[in-house]
């Protein structure tokens, strides 16, 4: 599935907008520690997280990850957006928490 | 081939950067995108250990075309105890660095499965060296 289909899906928030639509998702991740999604993410996967500063984009570009869902209605700093749109990884946002979104998400890909 | 990174220490805007200079670089050179990607993690945790930890580091790339050695060198405390901080959870960082979401005590450990060889000296109120080696032949 790709990002845009989940974004109108879910009635997720692009906080950038910068990225390719068509972008696949092949999975999730969901957490806060940066180093655990290091060690545990997996290319094409979207990341789910609370984490709003800049090291998240540079995570999710080392790892290829397909996107980064914030939770909770948290807003990225505007360098993380920044960050993002050079990057073209899409950081999208949702009012729900971790374990919702992630729920979603899960029932949507499986 | 040779090349080489600045490290700043406490600068977490930058925490990244040198690790995906190298990462292009390697791609560019068209190695083995699995082998790209052990080396992403384990040089991203070095960086952000500098980063974390240190108040400066150099990371040192070095390519032939049987392995890379990247080697990180850092002016900084050191490590008191070697197995405890390789010892998955164990962490010495800050309560602002562990809000950022780093210091899960994961870095060493992730950097030990990715890398082929990890030596470690370090000596208090120096600084410390991590030196990676992966094999670009090897299963």
């Amino acid at each position: 599935m790709n990002i845009i289909t989940i974004i109108d899906k879910l009635g997720l928030t692009q906080l950038s907008e910068i990225f390719n639509p068509e972008q696949e998702i092949n999975g999730g991740y969901t957490s806060d520690l940066l180093s655990d999604v290091m060690g545990n993410a997996s290319e094409g996967e979207v990341w789910i997280t609370m984490q709003t500063h800049k090291n998240i984009i540079a995570v999710a570009s080392l790892k290829e990850l397909a996107a980064i869902i914030i939770v909770n209605n948290h807003k990225p700093e505007k360098d993380t957006i920044e960050a993002a749109e050079k990057e073209q990884i899409p950081l999208l946002g949702t009012n729900n928490g971790a374990f919702e979104i992630s729920g979603e998400i899960y029932n949507l890909l499986k | 081939m040779h090349a080489q990174y600045e490290i700043q220490g406490g600068d977490f805007t930058k925490a990244g950067l040198a690790s995906s200079e190298v990462k292009k670089m390697l791609k560019q050179l068209n190695l083995d995108p699995k082998i790209i990607k052990r080396i992403a993690v384990a040089m991203y945790e070095a960086e952000v250990n500098v980063v974390a930890h240190a108040y400066h580091g150099i990371m040192d790339i070095e390519l032939n075309t049987e392995k890379i050695i990247i080697k990180v060198q850092d002016t900084g405390p050191g490590i008191a105890d070697i197995d405890k901080a390789m010892e998955e959870g164990f962490s010495t960082a800050s309560k602002e660095v562990r809000e950022m979401g780093f210091g899960a005590g994961m870095g060493l450990p992730n950097i030990k499965k990715n890398a082929d060889e990890l030596i470690l000296n370090s000596k208090i109120n120096k600084g410390t060296e991590v030196k990676l080696v992966f094999y670009l032949n090897h299963q």
